[in-house]
């Protein structure tokens, strides 16, 4: 695993710029990568972070400007090239196949005997995840695995490649803090071995935490190469950003107005006919950000869909203004005059049409109070551009597929539409998942607004940090029950934290 | 005993003459939707396969110059719908539904049909189907147990075909690369491997496999000039395809099971006062319940291909 290298930068790139259409990625950009560090790529979302590294990887070929590997300039672009040149890329959307074993996503498009002995596969791919302490089963099936195993199945396929120059692309960002740690240790590890490692991150702690040396890009421009040790994280911030920017969240203090939702004793079961959420009782009041907390899978998902009427309810009661919402449907929902805005997890999925342009997305939530067999369009397309201009999202145009915008952009869409439509009670599952930091603070300001206008925000969120800042209340399940329910301004995150593994928030204190 | 010899076996033997042609257009259409092609096409093919068997076998008289030009015509309608699906990326539906339009419509134009009856060489048939105790050397075979093995050449082929696709499919390197691709293309792209390259060498191939079913067909089992000697069966195959999902040694049994109801279909017509048009449609109504009994319990490992349908544009996003 050890490279033997003259050259004391393995990888080189000039004047890379890269088009789709009419949208510039990436602009001239400059990155060296030096042997046997770890290079953090800061950015925001949208700056070209990720087309940057495709193109290395041979995923995509840059319109103009140079790649060199090892000294070596390269000129194909297969990724197969790079692969056989020691480059090897997690995608933050894994490339696995999913109805495959670890091992034989390990293998899969590598040269050698045209049978594959499956004992022997076995084998030598549970001595590489040894030497690296990566635990990978090599013949468990990929779709039973966690996002964490899934992850180390990647990492083991590029090793195995005999990869020298590592690149993950926002690994961090579905890990748990306990699974992050581990992920920097293997990582250190790589180094010590002499692979040098490309991080694409947004998030300045890791950053600092695991770099020696860190790039900034903004607007798809390389703007900074610095030495981790010789900054800040309030500098990088500024880089990254283009300006000065404060990094707290502010509780806006409302007063708390009526009772919105009161769920009592509320039980769904999900697919497997498994309690996901067992006797949950709860009330969300006008001008409060009730915060959910709970390690993913805690019936998060389970608790807004029952809400918005996507999901059945076993038993149980769910009022909202005193009136009954067993049983109802989405449609029926709208039909009995409530206004309730979801935000789901999967934005592009259940959020949005992903292949539908900015106009026809907005008029899905509103064309209901359009009457006639025709549909005016007009409304919607002034609306949308009224969300580009307030929201500053970034888009060629209203016609364009929202599939096409950077993660912030899409949020922003979404959560623009869902505000227009006037909601008494928002609730909105990870919201932030995937933005950057001046994405975040715009999806935070505008849940604050909403809150000073009296609206009800049910905030289910994974960074006890930030839950803890903009939260009024916070609720923690743990496996689809309530553990508790606790002021945020006298909670703190060892507290959550406990609660969250189901412990009890008095003898925590 | 009696019941074997007598009953059974000719049965069993009538079943397989049934199926073989299913069973080639099955494993045709395994190897295209394992690289992520659905091919409706193998009518089509089968058909044209069928004609230039025939046609060539017919004035060359020499059986591998027929069944050569069979698996050519199979495989040349199949790179034309590789070459629009693949390189064109057009949709992989219509260009197999145009493929099998286009294969009945050039079988009638070559056959050029008339009244005249035309059948192929005796010789053809009977190199197709050597006289078991001639091969052995041993008398009277044809009154035992063993007449069981009394088949074509063509009928060994198509097991021997279905066993070395599994193998070729499980436990090679290629197979395997073949799976990702039909599975997720971008997770095999990015894996390094040639994406287009497995898609056209497995569905020409495909093709070819289809080609020879026809070729079973005209030049075997109705050696004589007919117009639509494949009837059908392409389109069982389809949903064949399916119902054994994507298994090649399950195509086996699932193409001896059809064609043992298409048998059934027949035979009844003798006994049954029902219209014979409507027994015919017995494989093709135990389709659609096939399907319909196999979508409902479908698991994750034995699903389509999951790529299936899509084509593939690395750098779209």
């Amino acid at each position: 695993m050890v490279a033997i290298l003259t050259e004391s930068n393995c990888i080189e790139l000039k004047n890379i710029t890269k088009t789709f259409g009419s949208v510039v990625a990436n602009n001239n950009v400059n990155l060296t990568i030096q042997n046997g560090e770890i290079h953090a790529l800061l950015g925001e979302n949208g700056s070209g972070k990720t087309t940057l590294m495709n193109m290395l990887s041979g995923i995509y070929s840059p319109n103009s400007g140079e790649i060199k590997i090892l000294g070596e300039v390269v000129n194909g672009s297969s990724p197969r090239e790079f692969i056989n040149m020691g480059i090897g890329m997690i995608h933050q959307h894994f490339k696995l196949v999913d109805v495959m074993s670890a091992k034989e996503n390990i293998v899969l498009g590598q040269p050698g005997s045209i049978y594959l002995n499956a004992r022997k596969m076995s084998r030598e791919i549970s001595e590489l995840s040894e030497k690296f302490e990566l635990n990978v089963n090599p013949d468990k099936k990929i779709y039973q695995m966690s996002v964490s195993e899934k992850q180390n199945v990647e990492i083991l396929k590029v090793l195995f490649r005999g990869a020298k120059v590592l690149i993950l692309d926002e690994p961090t960002a579905v890990l748990t803090p306990q699974e992050t740690k581990k992920l920097f240790k293997i990582l250190k590890n790589m180094k010590e071995n002499g692979c040098s490692v490309i991080i694409i991150t947004h998030k300045l702690n890791e950053v600092m935490e695991i770099s020696d040396r860190v790039t900034v890009l903004r607007k798809g421009e390389s703007i900074a190469t610095l030495n981790t040790n010789e900054t800040t994280a309030k500098e990088l911030t500024e880089l990254m950003v283009g300006r000065p920017i404060d990094l707290s969240i502010e509780r806006k203090q409302v007063n708390k107005g009526k009772k919105l939702l009161k769920i009592n004793q509320l039980t769904v079961l999900n697919e497997e006919k498994i309690k996901a959420l067992n006797n949950v009782s709860f009330e969300v009041f006008e001008g409060e950000i009730l915060g959910v907390a709970g390690i993913a899978g805690s019936g998060q998902k389970e608790l807004c869909e029952a809400i918005t009427g996507m999901q059945k309810v076993k038993s149980g009661h769910m009022t909202f203004k005193e009136e009954n919402l067993i049983g109802k449907s989405p449609r029926d929902i709208f039909k009995m005059g409530i206004s309730m805005s979801f935000i789901p997890e999967d934005r592009l999925g259940m959020g949005l049409v992903a292949s539908m342009n900015m106009i026809d997305n907005v008029i899905l939530k509103s064309y209901q109070k359009q009457k006639g067999f025709y549909l005016n369009r007009k409304p919607a397309r002034m609306l949308s551009e009224k969300l580009i201009d307030g929201l500053e999202i970034k888009t060629p145009g209203v016609h364009h597929p929202v599939r096409l915008l950077s993660g912030g952009n899409v949020q922003k869409v979404l959560l623009g539409r869902e505000i227009e439509s006037n909601p008494e009670l928002l609730i909105t599952a990870y919201p932030v998942r995937g933005l950057d930091i001046n994405a975040s603070y715009k999806i935070y300001d505008l849940l604050n607004e909403q809150k000073e206008k009296g609206v009800g925000i049910l905030f289910v969120g994974e960074d006890l940090d930030v839950l803890l800042e903009i939260s009024d209340r916070i609720m923690v399940l743990c496996e689809g029950r309530v553990v508790g329910i606790v002021e945020a301004k006298e909670a703190n995150k060892e507290m959550i934290g406990y609660m969250m593994t189901g412990g009890d928030m008095h003898e925590s204190i | 005993m009696e019941f074997l010899t007598h009953d059974f076996i000719p049965y069993f033997i009538l079943a397989v003459g049934y199926g073989i042609p299913i069973l080639y257009g099955t494993l045709g259409g395994i190897l295209a939707e394992k690289a992520g092609n659905i091919n409706l096409g193998i009518e089509g093919m089968m058909l044209m396969g069928a004609a230039a068997g025939f046609l060539v076998s017919l004035s060359t008289e020499n059986v591998i110059y027929g069944l050569l030009a069979a698996v050519l015509a199979g495989g040349f309608g199949a790179l034309i719908y590789a070459f629009l699906t693949v390189s064109l990326k057009a949709n992989q539906i219509v260009t197999g539904l145009a493929l099998t339009i286009f294969g009945a419509g050039m079988t009638k134009f070559l056959l050029n049909l008339n009244k005249e009856v035309v059948r192929i060489p005796n010789s053809v048939q009977k190199s197709l189907k050597p006289i078991l105790s001639d091969v052995l050397g041993i008398e009277g075979l044809e009154h035992s147990i063993f007449k069981i093995f009394d088949l074509s050449i063509l009928v060994y082929l198509a097991f021997l075909i279905a066993i070395v696709l599994h193998f070729y499919l499980n436990h090679t390197r290629y197979g395997l690369n073949l799976r990702a691709v039909g599975e997720n293309l971008a997770a095999a792209d990015a894996a390094g491997i040639n994406v287009n390259l497995y898609k056209y060498v497995h569905v020409v191939l495909g093709g070819a496999l289809c080609g020879l079913g026809g070729a079973y067909l005209s030049m075997y089992y109705i050696p004589i000039k007919t117009e639509d000697v494949v009837h059908g069966n392409g389109w069982i195959a389809v949903a064949l395809v399916i119902f054994v999902s994507w298994k090649p040694l399950r195509a086996i049994i699932g193409s001896l099971l059809f064609g043992a109801l298409s048998l059934l279909g027949k035979s009844l017509q003798t006994g049954v006062s029902l219209s014979p048009y409507l027994l015919d449609m017995l494989p093709f109504i135990v389709t659609i319940l096939v399907l319909i009994i196999t979508s409902v319990q479908m698991s994750k490992e034995n699903a389509q291909p999951r790529s299936c349908g899509l084509n593939f544009d690395r750098e779209e996003r």
